[in-house]
């Protein structure tokens, strides 16, 4: 039923997607589109984030919720559910990652991105009721593990 | 063609019911809108409680209360399966009649729901933020809980009295001593802690062994009574039929609730026996079985004022107060006219001698007239049951002439006959029963659908039909088929619940004593022979994801589901488990399913919900070692 759901949502939307399933399905090229879309602050409440020296605290903080709550699909060194994070924090802006924990629906829905990981990884990002400082917290979290 | 002859209003039967003629356009509810009612009807002997959405009638959900549920695994999975115990056992089933809101001030407050059981005394809360039961009480010194559960006008109180009087306390004695008295009935005042909604048995009342039918609560001025109607005044024991039906009237008991309270705070209820279960379901954890003993027991001539019998023509069902809280009307299912009586009458005359007529077990029986504010003539055959549109009018239901009535309080004028089909029962309006009905949409909760639906052997499914009681003349809009019997139901208006409909439970709120909240305490513990499996669930997998046991091992899943996502419950389910069926794993929550490991072999396992792409690859192996 829940899948049956994302799928109208999916028929739905704009070229870009359609594009993307073009692609994913039938092994056509990317959709430019996606390309243009790197450096991208995502779509969500989050639109700017000053980021200071590694805060240890937060970071703390955010290990904590991350293993509760993302930990059972992410793993950092390897695809399992989702995408391996290593290195996320140099792929993604500060806000795309937030956005992405904060809204993952929407993101699949329309951003370019996000669209092009659920094409490659299948299962809808689950929003796991983070709260935005919570979110705060995980971002700080990735930062550390990449700065390892 | 007999009722055309005896002069009533209606040509009866379905086939004089006119539809509004634009009633498409009114019960219409496009994709994606929603409907402006929620309709909670009792199931009846399906023991459940369903919701509908109005108008559109259509079905959202059946909640399960009395009655085990494989969908889900209601009364199955360890923490579900003690709300069902009793002093007889674990009873997985009942006959659930009457729902009742909860109020403030007389107004629907939309915080809980309560329901009776029949058959097993029992009477059950409903949460309305998670649509779940939560509570469920077994009233002890009762046969029958059919008059019940309702609430005093700030929900101090439900009522609930015996529908079939035996000895109290239990005795086998010959059965033709009921008519030489031996039998009684009780009146319960079941407590509802105002902040959790607990329920407990502050007080119970010994009355006549006649049989208690329906009940009402007062408002306004008649805040501190509640009204319940007899039949077999008689105390006829053998073919019941005939024989409770002798008399010209039954009575409707006038119950002052606090004077009863005043009376125990005075010291003069006695301790009496009675054993009951009290079950209760904390928030996320495993539900709490209480055995309690003995209960207050008032005798009414130890408390003066307490009672007193209003005779009401002919075998009454329905006692029900307007929104005024000034009339009380009677449905005497044999009578031939609706009898109103008047709360200020019965204020004016109860201790005035020459307004008694007699007593009984010391409770004074007034006179007919002195009580009487009205009635309303020849409304039709069989009268039963009566809501208010806060609007100066009441609807009666008429089992036998399969109508519904619409006449006016004070002139006691019939306005208008509504064709019903077939033999209708309770009527249910919206906020219909409190001091401020909402009053527009009115539905029949009929017993029989013949010829409505495409048949589908034997048996039809029941049926309500929804009427538009806005304007003038009401309208009927619709029909739809049930879920069990339509007992009773309560309508709330949406907007007083569906913004605080629980989505998830919250990971770390959950205090279930196996819960894990984490991927990485994923274990398979072992206890001699008993295993505990801390098992995670997330779209699309579980952990641990291969189990292994001994074949005769009890293995214990007790299953978290990681989601904080609304709407994304996980499935849970056996390959060949005799006695556990599904369970559904709500968001953030932790249930248990219990199995028996079998012969050795390998055994699948896997989520039942549909719940992504990848759903179909959310299964795993147990191997059962020899
Ligand atoms: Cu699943």
């Amino acid at each position: 039923m829940k899948i049956i759901k994302n799928i109208i949502k999916f028929g739905k939307i704009t070229p870009v997607l359609l594009g993307l399933i073009a692609f994913s399905y039938c092994g056509k090229e990317k959709p430019a589109e996606a390309e243009s879309s790197v450096g991208s602050k995502g779509i969500g409440p989050v639109t700017s984030v000053t980021l200071g020296t590694l805060d240890e605290g937060m970071a703390q903080k955010g290990k904590q919720n991350f293993e509760t709550k993302c930990s059972a699909c992410h793993k950092f060194e390897e695809k399992v559910v989702g995408p391996a994070l290593k290195g996320v924090t140099e792929r993604r802006t500060p806000e795309w990652i937030m956005n992405m924990i904060l809204n993952p629906m929407e993101m699949t829905q329309k951003d370019p991105i996000a669209q092009e990981l659920l094409a490659e990884h299948l299962t809808q990002m689950t929003f796991q009721n983070v709260q935005e400082s919570e979110a705060r917290e995980i971002l700080e979290y990735l930062r550390k593990m990449d700065k390892k | 063609m007999i009722l055309i002859g005896l002069g009533y209003g209606c040509k009866g039967g379905a086939a004089t019911a006119a539809l509004a003629s634009d009633a498409a356009k009114r019960v219409y509810v496009a994709p994606g809108e929603k409907d402006e009612v929620y309709a909670f009807l009792s199931g009846g002997f399906s023991g459940q409680m369903s919701v509908y959405g109005i108008p559109s009638t259509r079905l959202f959900k059946i909640i399960p209360v009395f009655s085990v549920f494989p969908e889900n695994g209601y009364g199955y999975d360890e923490e579900t399966k003690n709300m069902l115990r009793t002093t007889n056992g674990y009873v997985p089933w009942d006959d659930s009649h009457h729902i009742e809101a909860s109020m403030t001030d007389g107004k629907q407050d939309g915080r809980w729901l309560f329901m009776n059981a029949n058959n097993s005394p029992r009477l059950a809360r409903i949460d309305l933020r998670s649509f779940e039961t939560k509570e469920i009480i077994e009233i002890p010194n009762s046969a029958g809980n059919h008059a019940s559960p309702f609430a005093t006008e700030n929900t101090e109180y439900l009522m609930a009295a015996t529908r079939f009087s035996v000895p109290i306390p239990q005795a086998s004695v010959p059965i033709e001593n009921f008519s030489k008295g031996d039998f009684k009935g009780t009146v319960s005042m079941v407590k509802v802690d105002p902040k959790s909604g607990r329920l407990s048995i502050e007080l119970q009342i010994l009355v006549p062994g006649f049989d208690y039918d329906l009940s009402h609560c007062g408002k306004g001025k008649s805040h501190d009574w509640c009204f319940f109607t007899s039949y077999n005044s008689e105390q006829a024991y053998k073919m019941i039929e005939v024989g409770a039906s002798k008399n010209d009237k039954d009575y409707i008991l006038a119950f002052n609730w606090v004077r009863a309270k005043q009376c125990l705070d005075q010291g003069k209820a006695s301790n009496f026996g009675g054993e009951y279960y009290r079950n209760y379901l904390p928030e996320n954890q495993p539900a709490i079985s209480e055995k309690l003993s003995g209960v207050k027991m008032l005798q009414p001539k130890d408390c003066p004022g307490v009672m007193y019998y209003m005779p009401t023509p002919k075998s009454p069902h329905g006692t029900d107060v307007d929104p005024t809280g000034e009339y009380i009307v009677g449905g005497g299912k044999l009578a031939t006219v609706i009898p109103v009586h008047s709360f200020s009458k019965l204020m004016d005359v109860k201790d005035k001698p020459e307004h008694r007529s007699g007593m009984i077990m010391d409770i004074p029986i007034l006179k007919y007239e002195s009580t009487l504010a009205g009635e309303v003539k020849k409304p039709c055959l069989g009268p039963l049951h009566t809501e208010f549109d806060g609007k100066g009018y009441a609807y009666t239901s008429c089992f036998v002439s399969s109508e519904v009535v619409k006449w006016e309080l004070g002139t006691w004028e019939v306005e208008q006959h509504l064709p019903a089909y077939y033999s209708v029962g309770h009527l249910s309006i919206v906020g219909g029963s409190s001091k401020d009905p909402y009053g527009k949409y009115l539905i029949a909760l009929n017993k029989i659908t013949k010829d409505r639906y495409l048949p589908v052997g034997m048996e039809l499914p029941q049926s309500a039909q929804l009427y538009d009681i806005s304007g003038g003349k009401a309208e009927l809009l619709s029909d739809f088929p049930t879920v069990g019997e339509p007992h009773y139901s309560q309508m709330i208006p949406a907007k007083l619940l569906m913004d605080k409909a629980a989505k998830i439970y919250p990971l770390e709120e959950n205090k279930h004593p196996y819960a894990i909240k984490n991927e990485k305490d994923a274990r398979v513990v072992r206890e001699g022979n008993t295993v505990r499996v801390y098992m995670t669930q997330i779209r699309s997998h579980f952990k641990p994801d291969t189990i292994e046991v001994r074949s005769g091992d009890t293995v214990f899943f007790h299953v978290t589901n990681l989601e904080q996502d609304f709407d994304i419950p996980h499935g849970f389910a056996v390959g060949g488990a005799p006695e556990m069926p599904n369970l559904l794993i709500m968001p953030g929550q932790t249930r248990t399913f219990k199995w028996k490991a079998p012969k050795p072999g390998i055994y699948p396992f896997y989520c039942t919900d549909f719940c992504s792409a990848l759903h179909q690859e959310m299964q795993q192996y147990i191997r059962v070692l020899p």
